[in-house]
């Protein structure tokens, strides 16, 4: 996805958080803190049926945001973006369909090999669902500073 | 509504705020944006930001932190959220939030946030069940399920009383391998049998639900309200083990011709069923402890004994005395966390009735009472004087009381010490049994073992 611009790029790379926007039942927008996992052309968050509120508000309506803001999740990386997108959720089977983005949410979180090998602690946190975002517009704010007016970019044909 | 003030206190601590609405073109729209949160007016004040904020709409605003840990991930997760409209003020935005929502897991420990949101699953997985026109339930391997649903570790503390009682058997000559595993294997099948009969009746009075502080120790197996198992299956499951449980045990009866092993058998049952069955409900009434006590104590104990030798004992009802005090203590430690949950249901348990000082010491005076019971009974006679292993896990206890002391209102800063206290059970049942081996082969090597060994 060439169109992504590089600090953005790099932002998905680096976030161990991000703040997820959806639509809310009357269309007011509901805000989640969430780890964004990207593989480069899309961003994936997996969210366990104990925190399902946001893939009931994703099924009424798709379009969704993500911002990442916080030098502190992003190994110090100071600039800051937004994406626009539209998600998809994919829920087969809530036991595994999400486990095929472990390999991404390892490189972010080594610890939670651990965690899943103690499952059955904590069995319906890992009973999840996978969104998957496709971007189709980024603003970017490559000095951090939020009072000056963001860059941006589209999707092509968005 | 109202929001507490304290909430633009602890905003006051984030370095900044994401704003988002939903834009005209349907989709949300974030800024991040420097603010003052000001608790006396219960307003937040944000700096001008490059993308015109709305003053039309609904806004949200969250801040979040993690602290990142390299080589491992996060922690530290704490957030707030805020909803409302703004209002201009010259270059800057009033934001008096109508709502507002926030986790930090200092607070609520992620596995209590966690409990908290188990109906929101249900729900969920029942939409989705509706959707697909078919059943999806989380699921475990067989394995874990059944781990899990058993509390197959707690099973030692039927495996120490029967060793024990097998132990002081062996010490006065009487000795079988056959019977020595089928009292296990009917120990354990009646254990289970208790585990899961809990558990099926801490669900229908509402205990399990109403608890949302469970640990690995306490608060059920949760595998009802996780949606593991159904009601139906785990009351299958509790039967089918007292089943094997009476089958055993009568079978042992007939082959041991034995009318102190049947009446020992019949009392174990009362015991294990109306533990927390109604009409009488003893953990309810505040006497789980000594219910406990007495079941995995001296009907465990004497039972191994008697199937071995086919006579009562004063020796083994003496060594069951320690194993007594220490499960009982197992089941008041644990308590400890559900004391809420079962208050909440009029489950009048130790730790529900009495103040939190008077729980602490009963700790300490029943684990001593249990180290000065073995002390006396090896001084009398009454217990062979390598008993005196046992006072190997004083330190043990005194670090479990310190615990107790310590963390009493933290049920997951408690958690070590409820391990610890678990594994004291463990330890002590072991050193008397170690005790025991120490004095049955003195006997078998030396034609007159000296007094300490004896």
């Amino acid at each position: 996805m060439n169109w992504i611009p590089t600090t953005v790029d790099e932002l998905l790379r680096r976030a161990l958080v991000s703040e997820m926007t959806v639509v809310g039942r009357r269309g007011q927008p509901v805000t989640h803190p969430v780890l964004p996992l990207w593989d480069g052309q899309r961003i994936y968050v997996t969210s366990s049926v104990l925190f399902s509120r946001k893939m009931e508000h994703i099924k009424r309506d798709p379009r969704v945001s993500i911002a990442i803001t916080d030098p502190e999740a992003c190994g110090g990386m100071t600039a800051r973006c937004t994406v626009q997108g539209d998600a998809r959720i994919f829920e087969e089977d809530p036991h595994e369909t999400w486990e095929r983005v472990v390999p991404l949410w390892r490189e972010k979180e080594p610890a939670i090999d651990l965690f899943l090998g103690k499952r059955f602690a904590l069995p319906l946190f890992f009973e999840r669902s996978l969104i998957e975002i496709t971007p189709r517009r980024a603003f970017w704010w490559d000095d951090g500073r939020p009072e000056a007016p963001p860059q941006s970019a589209m999707a092509p044909g968005a | 509504m109202d929001i507490d003030r304290t909430l633009f206190e602890k905003l006051a601590a984030y370095d900044h705020v994401v704003v988002s609405w939903v834009d005209d073109d349907g989709y949300p729209m974030q800024t991040p944006a420097h603010f003052t949160a000001d608790p006396g007016a219960c307003t937040v004040r944000l700096a001008p930001t490059g993308i015109p904020l709305p003053a039309d709409r609904e806004v949200n605003l969250i801040a979040s932190h993690i602290r990142a840990r390299p080589g491992t991930g996060y922690d530290q997760r704490r957030y707030l959220t805020l909803w409302g409209t703004l209002v201009r003020d010259g270059d800057a935005a009033v934001l008096r939030p109508r709502r507002a929502w926030g986790w930090d897991e200092r607070e609520v420990p992620f596995f209590e946030y966690s409990e908290r949101n188990n109906e929101q699953a249900r729900r969920y997985l029942a939409e989705l069940s509706k959707e697909r026109g078919e059943p999806v339930k989380p699921r475990l391997s067989r394995f874990w399920t059944v781990f899990v649903a058993t509390r197959l570790p707690f099973l030692t503390a039927t495996f120490v009383p029967i060793l024990l009682g097998v132990a002081v058997a062996a010490y006065h000559g009487a000795f079988s391998w056959w019977l020595a595993i089928v009292t296990l294997v009917g120990g354990a099948a009646i254990h289970i049998g208790l585990n899961t009969a809990n558990d099926v009746f801490d669900s229908l009075s509402g205990a399990d639900e109403a608890n949302v502080n469970p640990t690995q120790f306490s608060g059920g197996s949760r595998v009802i309200q996780r949606g593991l198992v159904s009601l139906r299956q785990m009351s299958a499951i509790s039967a089918g083990a007292y089943a094997v449980g009476i089958g055993v045990g009568l079978y042992l009866v007939v082959d041991r011709a034995s009318v102190e092993l049947l009446a020992i058998g019949i009392a174990g049952m009362l015991v294990s069923v109306f533990y927390t069955a109604p009409p009488l409900r003893l953990v309810h009434r505040g006497l789980g402890e000594i219910a406990t006590a007495v079941g995995f104590g001296p009907i465990m104990v004497l039972g191994a004994y008697v199937v071995q030798t086919k006579e009562l004992s004063w020796e083994a009802f003496a060594a069951s005395v320690p194993v007594a005090i220490f499960i009982a203590l197992i089941l008041y430690v644990n308590e400890i966390p559900d004391r809420a949950g079962d208050a909440a249901v009029g489950k009048r348990t130790l730790p529900v009735r009495l103040p939190q000082d008077a729980v602490v010491r009963g700790f300490g005076l029943a684990a001593l009472s249990a180290f000065v019971f073995v002390v006396a009974a090896a001084a009398t006679g009454l217990l062979p004087r390598p008993t005196l292993l046992v006072l190997l896990a004083a330190p043990m206890a005194l670090s479990v009381y310190r615990g107790i002391r310590e963390h009493y209102g933290d049920p997951y800063a408690l958690m070590p010490s409820m391990g610890r206290n678990v594994a004291l059970h463990l330890v002590t049942g072991l050193l008397l049994f170690a005790g025991y081996i120490v004095a049955i082969s003195a006997d078998k090597a030396l034609d007159s073992p000296p007094g300490i060994l004896s």
